[in-house]
């Protein structure tokens, strides 16, 4: 071939380039997404359930409910 | 014209067998129809088995194998156009040729949409045809019941369907 301005091309290691690369990508997204769930999920749902039991009075929603006539029990 | 690309995305797929000798490239008059061995056994190069088994061209004029002759020798005194001679000899397409994009991909999209299309059909005619009557607890108000016996059960009180309803006054929370 005549000879051009083109640099040779990378010719050895390129699997490994590409295996490092997509580990350490992956590495990285995996704990972001896990972050993501433990704050975005687990800990809102943690609050929710103590906001609501915080002040939770189980007498009362059961006196509503048998109002309500949901029971075969009782009226 | 969907004959064509049909035909057009068969030719394609198969790799060019016996029946498209004719159809590409004009020019290369250096490039002869060698022997066209069966299709399994001497598959033209692709990107994932770049060097097949058997030359694309095996039966050379007298010129050419004076060529090859040559070859044998120090490749530096080869010219350009003899080294492409050379090439086109062993292989039918370039990289850039086997690797050119087409328009399959409106066939397959076309054909995806159609059948997706056809199916609707099928499935409004089963609707009108085949389906028995709706139960009578799919009625809005059997369905409003229903739904007010979850409210009155506070079901899912903490983050689900109860947790959203107002009770002192009666309406969805905002």
């Amino acid at each position: 071939m005549a000879s051009g301005a083109l640099a040779k091309p990378q010719m050895r290691g390129l699997l490994a380039r590409r295996l490092r690369f997509h580990i350490v990508g992956a590495f990285f997204v995996a704990v972001g997404v896990a972050c993501a769930c433990k704050f975005g999920v687990a800990e809102q749902r943690k609050k929710a359930y103590a906001d609501f039991y915080r002040n939770d009075d189980s007498m009362k929603d059961f006196e509503e409910m048998r109002r309500a006539g949901i029971f075969q029990s009782t009226k | 014209m969907f004959s064509r690309a049909a035909r057009s995305w068969v030719l394609r797929t198969t790799g060019g067998g016996l029946g498209t000798r004719g159809t590409h490239s004009p020019g290369g008059s250096a490039r002869s129809q060698g022997k066209m061995a069966p299709y399994y056994t001497n598959h033209y190069a692709q990107r994932s088995y770049p060097m097949p088994d058997e030359p694309y061209c095996t039966e050379l004029t007298a010129e050419q194998q004076a060529l090859k002759e040559k070859e044998k020798g120090s490749w530096a005194q080869l010219s350009q156009e003899e080294k492409v001679a050379l090439y086109r000899l062993q292989f039918r397409e370039s990289f850039a040729e086997m690797n050119r994009r087409s328009s399959e991909w409106k066939t397959v999209m076309g054909c995806v949409f159609f059948f997706i299309g056809l199916t609707g059909l099928l499935i409004w005619w089963q609707r009108v045809y085949v389906f028995p009557e709706k139960p009578v607890t799919l009625t809005d108000e059997r369905k409003a019941q229903q739904l007010q016996r979850l409210l009155d059960m506070k079901s899912n009180p903490v983050q689900g369907l109860a947790s959203r309803w107002d009770y002192e006054r009666k309406e969805w929370k905002k």
